[in-house]
């Protein structure tokens, strides 16, 4: 490589050397990166605490990942901007603390459908089993695809404590009873009996048969137990949108 | 004249025989990135068509939510990611004069891990088995595999540059490099994970909410800026040059917006992340940088443009430069468009519309497709050593290509704009004017013309197929059939 007589000057000592060129490219792409991101995990104001907060019951973290295999985040966002409209049509706006359990987050990027940030409590559950068969019985212009099929997947309660075991290590911070107790938890949440111990773990967990099949436990009753909580636990002050302007 | 003076100044060992290129594993990516486009182009328009036609979701496994990721992988990763690959191989060898480091195994490794890495992550996506993070969707298994297959090519490719017989490493190579380095840097961060269990599909993310979302979309800007954009300017400085027969027009500015680029481009993520529970600092550097974005961007653009000084005669007759020009034009319109839809005032407006989606496919439909169409038509004769079946067919692919963006673009400005002011509007009650289903009515008439954009598209792309299928069915040494552009002057 010694062919040029000439010293290499100036951009030319860097792109004649393949470690020059890739340690320094290395660095360059590391800096965005690292200012941008390791504060997040520094900072305390980050994820500010909201009472009410809980971790998701084992019933709704099933529902939850029966919501991201089947792509819904594809077409919902789960996440209201601080605007007049947006405050109105969904809520209030979203805040930090509201997704500090989510692994993975889900505040997904399009609405080709309308924001579920705050779908909980809205619709009845009849309302969600009717929509997820047939959406368009209930939405006439709805595109969204039908979900006739989660009505006949069982779910096995007893499979779910690997997954809290997972969560845990990740930083959610289910105690050792919780995990002992999951299966109970997910009968005790999609049947309403025997709930007192369950609701004492979960607060606010909405109780019983959410698919209408009450002698079966299907996905369909845990995603709609996960619809069902979206926005109805972080207890935040009601905003007047009369007075406050959009930015 | 020039040629003699460059051949002046070569080097004796230079006059050396033609060193021992890899070619076959360059035809072999060819021929992945021709099958990918069409398998990439066509879930495109399935998924297309069910946001039309909602009946088109049929069962479990042929839903929107599960379909989207097959599309958004199969032309990122797969058409995308194949191109990258056999355009990398082929210029890294020519410009260090060197063969592949790591032989021929190694090379039919790196082929072969990262097609079973796609297949394993489509049939992943059917079965509903993703991480939901975008464009970052397979399992934890999968993304171990496409570690250890990225590193290869890592190795294989800065091996190569360490042994080549330039004194010069080639500026296409920089960015193939950086392309290279970010994207084993992202992946390794973004797919941080934790199996439920080893004999399981299912993983949780290592981060949760607002952190998580920044390292993701730190990694899906990233794969924008340097999958899709890096590594395609990296075909650009080859094939812009070699089909113009033109030297690059600043070697200065190259210079400039490199570094400018990858240095910036890491910052830009948090723009998709405005107005979210974010913290209001870290948007405001991604809109801040995603505006400084524009210059160096706009750099690549000039200099890959300017490059045809003194050739442009050439756009007439040449649909082979006009695939590679139009590529870099579409490429200064995405990056003056994305930097504008970071802006907050613009992005509370264009944000989760299909503005969104118009934008990202003026970049993958007329930049990434077009330039790889470009870089493919360069490639195969010289690959196969067959001069190119028809022009006239490369003429009909440009054009039903070109019209083809122009109806889906226009078609998701339109629709994306009325989405979001539809969602803003009030009465003059002070009530909300629309409901959101109003919106998604409003949007069939859109998604139809989309469709039908869609559709030419992909009668592009087999069009392509079809002419490479008859060119390298011709006996070697065939002449060609219609007279080369470059010829006929």
């Amino acid at each position: 490589m010694a062919s040029n007589q000439t010293e290499p000057k100036g951009h030319a000592i860097i792109e004649r050397s393949t470690t020059l060129l890739f340690v320094l490219t290395l660095f360059v792409i590391l800096i965005g990166g690292l200012v941008e991101i390791v504060p997040l995990f520094k900072v305390q104001e980050t994820v500010r605490p909201v009472p009410g907060m809980r971790r998701y019951t084992p019933l709704e973290q099933i529902g939850r990942n029966v919501y991201t295999r089947e792509g819904c985040y594809t077409c919902h966002s789960q996440q209201i901007r601080p605007f007049r409209d947006e405050v109105e049509r969904y809520g209030h706006y979203s805040v930090a603390a509201e997704s500090m359990y989510d692994h993975p987050f889900l505040w997904g990027s399009k609405r080709t459908g309308p924001d579920l940030a705050r779908v909980g409590a809205k619709y009845s559950n009849a309302w969600h089993v009717a929509h997820m068969i047939d959406p368009r019985s209930v939405v006439p212009v709805s595109i969204m695809p039908a979900y006739a099929f989660l009505m006949n997947k069982p779910v096995d309660p007893e499979q779910f404590g690997a997954h809290m075991e997972a969560l845990r290590k990740v930083g959610v911070p289910y105690t050792q009873e919780m995990v002992d107790r999951a299966a109970d938890d997910i009968r005790a949440q999609a049947s309403g009996e025997d709930a007192d111990a369950m609701l004492e773990r979960y607060p606010k967990a909405k109780l019983g048969d959410f698919d209408g099949q009450p002698d079966r436990l299907t996905e369909m009753d845990a995603l709609i137990a996960y619809l069902q909580v979206l926005g109805t636990l972080a207890e935040l002050p009601p905003i007047d949108t009369k007075v406050e302007a959009r930015p | 004249m020039t040629a003699v003076a460059l051949a002046a100044q070569r080097p004796v060992h230079r006059r050396q025989a033609i060193p021992d290129y890899n070619e076959e594993i360059v035809r072999r990516f060819t021929v992945a990135t021709v099958v990918w486009a069409l398998f990439g182009f066509s879930a495109g328009v399935v998924v297309a068509a069910q946001l039309a036609f909602p009946n088109l979701n049929v069962g479990e496994f042929f839903t929107f939510g599960r379909l989207r990721p097959v599309h958004t992988s199969g032309v990122i990763l797969a058409f995308g990611g194949n191109a990258l690959m056999a355009t990398s191989l082929y210029v890294v060898q020519r410009t260090c004069q060197v063969g592949l480091w790591g032989g021929a195994r190694l090379a039919n490794f790196l082929f072969w891990g990262y097609q079973a890495f796609l297949v394993i992550a489509f049939a992943g996506y059917v079965m509903g088995v993703t991480q939901s993070r975008e464009y970052a969707e397979p399992e934890w298994y999968a993304d171990i595999w496409l570690t250890i297959v990225w590193v290869t090519y890592l190795a294989i490719f800065v091996g190569t540059i360490a042994r080549r017989r330039e004194p010069h490493i080639y500026v296409a190579n920089w960015f193939f490099l950086a392309f290279i380095i970010t994207v084993a840097v992202l992946h390794i961060v973004n797919n941080l994970a934790m199996p439920v269990s080893i004999a399981g599909s299912k993983s949780y993310s290592q981060f949760s909410g607002v952190q998580d979302a920044l390292i993701q979309w730190w990694y899906g800007h990233n794969m924008v800026g340097f999958f899709l954009t890096a590594g395609f300017i990296g075909i650009m400085y080859y094939f812009v040059p070699k089909q113009a027969e033109r030297p690059i027009y600043s070697y200065r500015l190259s210079i400039v917006h490199f570094w400018a680029l990858i240095f910036l481009y890491i910052w830009a993520g948090p723009h998709h992340l405005h107005y979210t529970s974010l913290p209001d600092w870290a948007q405001t550097l991604g809109m801040a940088f995603s505006i400084m974005l524009w210059m160096p961007s706009w750099g690549g653009m000039i200099n890959g443009i300017m490059t045809l000084s003194g050739a442009w005669g050439k756009l007439r007759t040449d649909p082979i430069l006009r695939f590679l020009v139009v590529a870099v034009a579409f490429y200064g319109m995405a990056t003056f468009e994305g930097p504008m839809m970071a802006l907050k005032s613009v992005n509370s407006l264009s944000h989760y519309t299909d503005w969104t989606v118009g934008h990202v496919h003026s970049g993958a439909l007329g930049w990434v497709a077009f330039m790889t169409f470009g870089a493919l038509y360069y490639m195969v004769p010289r690959l196969w050593k067959r001069p190119l079946w028809s022009v006239r067919l490369v003429e009909w692919h440009f054009w039903i290509a070109s019209i083809a963006i122009v109806l889906y673009i226009t078609a998701m400005w339109v629709a994306g704009i009325a989405q979001g002011l539809m969602w803003r509007a009030y009465d003059t009650f002070g009530f909300l004017q629309y409901t959101f289903a109003d919106s998604v009515a409003m949007l069939h008439p859109y998604y139809v013309i989309r469709l039908v954009g869609g559709m030419l598209y992909l009668a592009g792309g087999a069009l392509m197929a079809f002419n490479f299928y008859m060119t390298v069915r011709q006996p070697a040494g065939a002449r060609a059939r219609s007279v080369q552009p470059v010829a006929a002057e």
